[in-house]
């Protein structure tokens, strides 16, 4: 059975050319990405802004084209699709996106959103139906029908909102949600629920999730699995708890260390590794070289492959040589299928 | 270096807004010191009235708000002065870094210019020379390079501009810096690099700093004392490694419960509910519909005063009669 979802070696330029013009933009530079259907986890994408996670997003979502390369569903280039299987494509992805407020049109109730896609995808006909299946998907999410249909967006609370949003998504039974900063704009304490609702829902429905995000505590929370992009590569990707708690990439540990933790004992420190950002040198080697503290001679010659620098953990760096390579294209071995050994997701929420 | 004189005191603060569907009470009776030389964090979900509180201090709220209460910065109370003395009260000794660096600069003035503006406006003269001292200077307190004087605020990234705005903030050497979400916008890498350059400086030039935000970590990295708000009032006050031990209010137990920490991955606890609306407010604790330790014959009818338990530690909670 062919996978998911894949990025087939897939780069995206803005601008042009990058072999005819070096002012071009290399959004996300041959990457190549598996996803298999029956995949129950959580994958963080995480970078800065320009690292590529948002172009990642909008190529498999089909709102970009890709420069080069081929984005697949089940096995199909999802541009060279016919109607049928670009309307299963469509309904098949689902994303939430980051602005709570943006994604409403004000002058519609809020039942709008979760009702058009109901009638665009033919889910059902019948009006009782259609109003039981938003009923259940609100209830899903932890609303209470009663309290949102029939109100406007600005009636509620961007949590609120933002729950909608799940909740549509919910309606059309996705094989994959990606969710693009989901929390960033949502008030602290509304956002470990809602982070908890996109973990319940991911394990009860066993659907895969994209979460893409600056934020690494909560990608340090959420997720099973991270890959870190700088300027459209992998720079360090694999279990989430090794990533964050032991970083070997250069340019992870300075995101790691920039961790505003909330604990007044876990000062930023002198663990600083802060080089600043130089003017870029245009190289054909390591993306992050003239910010690193570490860098050397052969950085600066080409760009160094993934290593293997422990069990479920890949560095692209030189500094770990010494360690066996694993293929780009092999980028998906690191997230491989297994039962869930996180501690379990307690339904800790307090009681009101 | 910190003594204990109080630099900026509120007491029985109010603004409220008039609106069609009632009063907003934006801010409702808070009180606050904040000594000489330290740094205070106020955090308070969106709408809680911490970015209030910031433009109060400014006299810059809407035509249709009301402030009330007190306002003693050094001893004189900024909401007796006219118009033009409030003016000359701004930056040179009260002062303020504003939300989004991005739209806050003038996008066709030169950065330089932009950085002196307020110094001439508050009767500083100088020529083209000892301009570029002063902005030089600045600019080295920041840690920018020289050149950015020249440039305009598209050349430069989000983290250059928002030291562009820390730099015109102290470009007087203000008694309080009031900093309103000064690395929102920024990366995680970006918004260490321009966090620790302000408490640098405010430790270096001895200001005292009221830091408003919502993100606890960003608070636990880089304040002295913490005030946690929460739907226009006060609701706890104490040292930030204090508050974080040994939270009190039972908001600030949950708040705090709620942040994602090293070592307990995938434990979400939420606060159930949400807020309650400002627009005329319902009587008691503003938090007991939220509360788990609510108790029903007085928190639904009566607010807490909110008074100091032990020294340094204030709450507004009936548990702590």
């Amino acid at each position: 059975m062919p996978p998911l979802v894949e990025l087939r070696n897939v780069s995206k330029y803005f601008g042009g050319n990058p072999k005819k013009n070096k002012s071009v933009t290399t959004a996300l530079d041959d990457m190549t990405f598996i996803l298999e259907a029956d995949f129950p986890h959580i994958i963080t994408v995480a970078g800065e802004s320009g690292s590529g996670k948002t172009t990642m997003l909008m190529l498999l979502l089909g709102f970009y084209e890709p420069s080069e390369g081929e984005v697949l569903f089940n096995g199909k280039n999802i541009w060279k699709m016919d109607r049928e299987e670009t309307k299963d494509f469509r309904r098949s992805v689902q994303a939430i996106f980051q602005d709570p407020f943006a994604v409403y049109n004000p002058f519609y109730k809020v039942d709008n959103l979760l009702s058009i896609p109901i009638k665009n995808f033919g889910i059902t006909k019948n009006k009782d139906e259609a109003r039981s299946i938003m009923e259940n998907a609100l209830r899903r999410v932890g609303l209470r029908p009663e309290e949102t249909l029939g109100r406007y967006p600005h009636q509620l609370s961007g949590g609120q909102r933002q729950r909608i949003a799940v909740a549509r998504a919910l309606v059309l039974h996705p094989k994959l949600l990606l969710a693009d900063e989901p929390v960033s704009m949502v008030d602290a304490s509304l956002r470990a629920t809602l982070l908890k609702q996109i973990r319940d829902l991911n394990q009860e429905l066993q659907i895969p999730v994209l979460y893409i995000t600056h934020d690494l505590t909560t990608a340090y929370h959420v997720s099973d699995y991270i890959m870190v992009l700088y300027r459209g590569s992998v720079m360090e990707a694999g279990d989430v708890e090794k990533v964050i708690r032991d970083p070997q990439h250069p340019y992870t540990r300075l995101l790691v260390n920039s961790i505003p933790w909330p604990d007044p004992s876990l000062l930023w420190g002198q663990t600083a590794e802060v080089v600043r950002g130089k003017t870029i040198l245009e190289n054909n080697g390591c993306k992050f070289a003239n910010r690193c503290p570490h860098m050397t001679e052969i950085c600066l010659q080409s760009p160094p492959p993934l290593y293997r620098v422990h069990e479920g953990q890949v560095a692209a760096c030189y500094l770990y040589q010494g360690c066996n390579q694993i293929e780009k294209a092999n980028l998906s071995e690191m997230f491989p299928n297994r039962p869930n050994t996180t501690q379990e997701h307690s339904m800790d929420v307090l009681q009101a | 270096m910190t003594d204990n004189k109080v630099i900026l005191e509120i007491n029985d603060l109010k603004t409220h807004f008039h609106v069609e569907a009632g009063i907003v009470k934006a801010v409702d009776g808070v009180d606050l010191r904040l000594n000489s030389g330290i740094k205070l964090g106020l955090v308070g979900e969106s709408g809680s009235g911490k970015s209030t509180i910031a433009l109060s201090l400014m006299r810059m709220i809407r035509q249709n708000g009301t402030i009330s209460g007190q306002i003693l910065l050094d001893g004189v109370d900024l909401l007796k002065l006219s118009q033009e003395e409030m003016r000359r009260v701004r930056l040179s000794q009260l002062s303020m870094i504003p939300q989004g660096a991005m739209n806050s600069l003038n996008p066709v003035m030169r950065i330089g210019d932009q950085v002196t503006d307020g110094l001439i406006d508050h009767g500083q003269s100088m020529n083209k020379k000892e301009k570029e001292n002063i902005v030089g200077e600045l600019f080295k307190i920041v840690e920018l390079p020289p050149k950015v004087m020249h440039m305009y605020p598209h050349e430069l990234s989000g983290g250059m501009k928002q030291r562009v705005c820390v730099a015109i903030a102290i470009s007087m050497r203000p008694k309080v810096l009031i900093a309103d979400e000064p690395t929102s916008a920024l990366d995680v890498v970006i918004q260490r690099q321009v966090m620790e350059t302000i408490t640098r400086l405010v430790n270096d030039m001895n200001l005292s700093m009221l830091l408003i935000g919502h993100d606890m970590g960003l608070m636990a990295q880089s304040v002295d004392v913490l005030a946690v708000m929460y739907a226009g009032h006060m609701m706890e006050m104490g040292g930030v490694k204090e508050m974080f031990a040994d939270p009190l209010h039972p908001y600030t137990i949950a708040l705090i419960e709620s942040l994602p920490i090293l070592g307990s991955r995938g434990v979400f606890k939420g606060i159930p509910g949400i807020p309650p609306s400002v627009i005329n407010p319902p009587p008691g604790c503003p938090f007991h519909n939220r509360c788990n330790r609510m108790m029903p014959e007085i928190c639904p009818v009566q607010a807490a005063p909110y008074r100091e338990v032990k020294p340094g530690r204030w709450v507004s909670c009936h548990l702590y009669n």
